[in-house]
């Protein structure tokens, strides 16, 4: 599903961002990244989603070899991923039902079919009553359930979330936690980089550690560490 | 709706000024690349008017048989240049001289033998009537034994020639330094729209939008533009001409097509500005 081989990033201003970093994340897994900031969770995350170039290695996304990756087939690439983050990146100027419908739209995908497809992932995030409600009148949550909306409306197989926790207050996250699990419950891989690690204690799902741009830890690999995933 | 277009025409609700202005420069760009088109037009239909007198006059050695003229005439209506060969016989040129130089009446009056040589007139085809073709046909007049001089205007073929190409290089080098003025002004109206919509932009692009998919309403909206800067174009034009024609001269104004020309010219211009645009800041954005 996602595989890295022997991954190096360097920044064109900065050293280098990812160190020689491998692993292999299955179809359906769950798995946290975690690491100090600037460990270099988020370049993990964009080189998946090919935000950024690999400066060298190997980067597999289902089916996709991102680093001989043609710039007009990244779209390609991101729609079979959704993608979250701590700010949301809403369209302020629409509805949450119009910011999720957008996903949609620009995909091409079959004008009748965009309503009824829309209403279903906002009811699984349970934002059905929101659905005309504008960014602004939103909590933090909510603001969240819908870019989550967004990201699960074209059906992806994996969802990438970069810190999706880290504007929410703890029962807000908590929340968001759960959406995420019930996601992933239904056969969606997640990735969600994070520094809580409360949140990754409390769920038996793997953790993949970076420090300083090296895959340090990787509990699918490695003896389980008892104490906190960070040293 | 389809979301290009929606897109495209929010754009207009979103930034009405720079909507405004941008149609405004377009239209005032083409008004006066329209002004001059006017000019031309009208000067093309003058210049018209000029030409259809440029003949050459094949005047005859006194005492040629008739029917060596008539002969004559019919060879030189059959050189591919000429539209027409008429035989002026002495007799019909004192008539015609007496009829138009009415103030010499009465010295034509009184003259005991007929001064004006007969001549053979030839006019050319239209497209012929330039400096060239004229000097051309007049080296074959003189060829014949017969013809004892030829004249034509030759100054005013050449000058008429001159005028033409001058107009023509002025109206071409005039529209296309506006059309490029035009092409920037919708460009910048474009890149501020990218600009002010780039968190959008890198929204779209996020959730999988291809590049083509990002620009297209971008287009539209330039074309909108300029299609719009077009027709108030030729609304200006219209609004000159009419002026022109109540106090000034009796004008032509462009026929349909051109004026269709004009708001497909507004409409490229659009098109290619935006175009420019939108991609140099989209592969930036
Ligand atoms: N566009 C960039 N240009 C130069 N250096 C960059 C760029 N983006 C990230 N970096 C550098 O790469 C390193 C890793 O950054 P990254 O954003 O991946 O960290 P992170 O683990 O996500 O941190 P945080 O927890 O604070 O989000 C940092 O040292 C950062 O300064
Ligand atoms: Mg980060």
């Amino acid at each position: 599903m996602i595989k890295f081989t022997n991954v190096f990033k360097a920044f064109p201003k900065g050293g280098l961002a990812l160190k020689d970093v491998s692993f292999h994340i299955a179809k359906g897994e769950f798995v946290f990244l975690t690491g100090h900031s600037g460990a270099g969770k988020s370049t993990v995350l964009k080189l998946v989603y090919a935000e950024e170039p690999v400066t060298s290695g190997e980067v597999r996304v289902s089916g996709f070899n991102v680093a001989e990756l043609r710039p007009r087939d990244v779209p390609m690439l991101r729609r079979r991923l959704g993608i979250v983050f701590q700010d949301f990146r809403l369209l302020e100027d629409r509805p949450a039902e119009e910011n999720v419908a957008f996903a949609l739209e620009v995909t091409g995908a079959r004008r009748s079919s965009i309503p009824a497809r829309v209403m279903r992932v906002l009811t699984q995030v349970g934002l059905a009553a929101k659905a005309q409600a504008y960014p602004r009148e939103l909590s933090g949550g909510e603001q969240q359930r819908v870019a989550i909306a967004r990201a699960l409306v074209n059906e992806p197989s994996v969802l990438l979330a970069d810190e999706p926790t880290g504007n929410l207050d703890e029962r807000a996250t908590r929340g968001v936690f759960q959406l995420l699990r019930d996601i992933n419950a239904s056969g969606t891989a997640v990735v969600m980089a994070t520094h809580d690690l409360d949140l990754v204690r409390q769920a038996p799902y793997r953790v993949i550690e970076l420090q300083e741009g090296a895959l340090v830890y990787d509990s699918a690999v490695d003896e389980p560490r008892d104490q906190a995933a960070t040293p | 709706m389809n979301l290009t277009i929606r897109e495209a025409l929010l754009a207009f609700r979103r930034a009405p000024l720079l909507s405004a202005l941008s149609v405004t420069t377009i239209a005032f760009s083409l008004f006066v690349v329209g002004l001059f088109g006017l000019v031309a037009v009208n000067l093309q239909d003058a210049l018209r008017g000029v030409a259809e007198r440029v003949e050459i006059v094949a005047y005859l050695l006194p005492g040629t048989p008739i029917e060596s003229i008539t002969l004559a005439e019919k060879d030189i209506e059959a050189f591919p240049e000429v539209y027409s060969a008429v035989y002026v016989s002495e007799d019909s040129a004192l008539a015609r001289a007496r009829a138009e130089l009415v103030e010499f009446r009465d010295v034509l009056q009184e003259l005991e033998r007929n001064p004006l040589p007969a001549s053979i007139e030839v006019k050319l085809k239209p497209r012929f009537r330039d400096a060239e073709h004229v000097n051309d046909v007049a080296d074959r007049l003189r060829g014949f034994g017969f013809v004892d001089d030829v004249r034509f205007g030759r100054d005013w073929v050449e000058k008429l020639d001159r005028l033409r190409q001058i107009a023509a290089a002025v109206g071409l080098v005039v529209g296309a330094a506006f059309a490029v003025v035009a092409i920037i002004i919708i460009g910048t109206t474009i890149r501020m729209a990218v600009l002010q919509r780039s968190r959008e932009i890198a929204i779209m692009r996020l959730v999988g939008a291809t590049n083509g998919f990002i620009r297209r309403p971008f287009l539209l909206q330039g074309a909108i533009k300029g299609m719009l800067g077009g027709l108030v174009a030729v609304g200006l034009s219209y609004g000159a001409y009419t002026l022109i024609n109540r106090w000034l001269i009796q004008a032509a104004f462009f026929s349909t097509v051109q004026a269709l020309a004009i708001v497909g010219f507004g409409t490229l211009i659009g098109l290619f500005g935006s175009a420019a645009s939108v991609g140099r800041h989209l592969r930036r954005v």
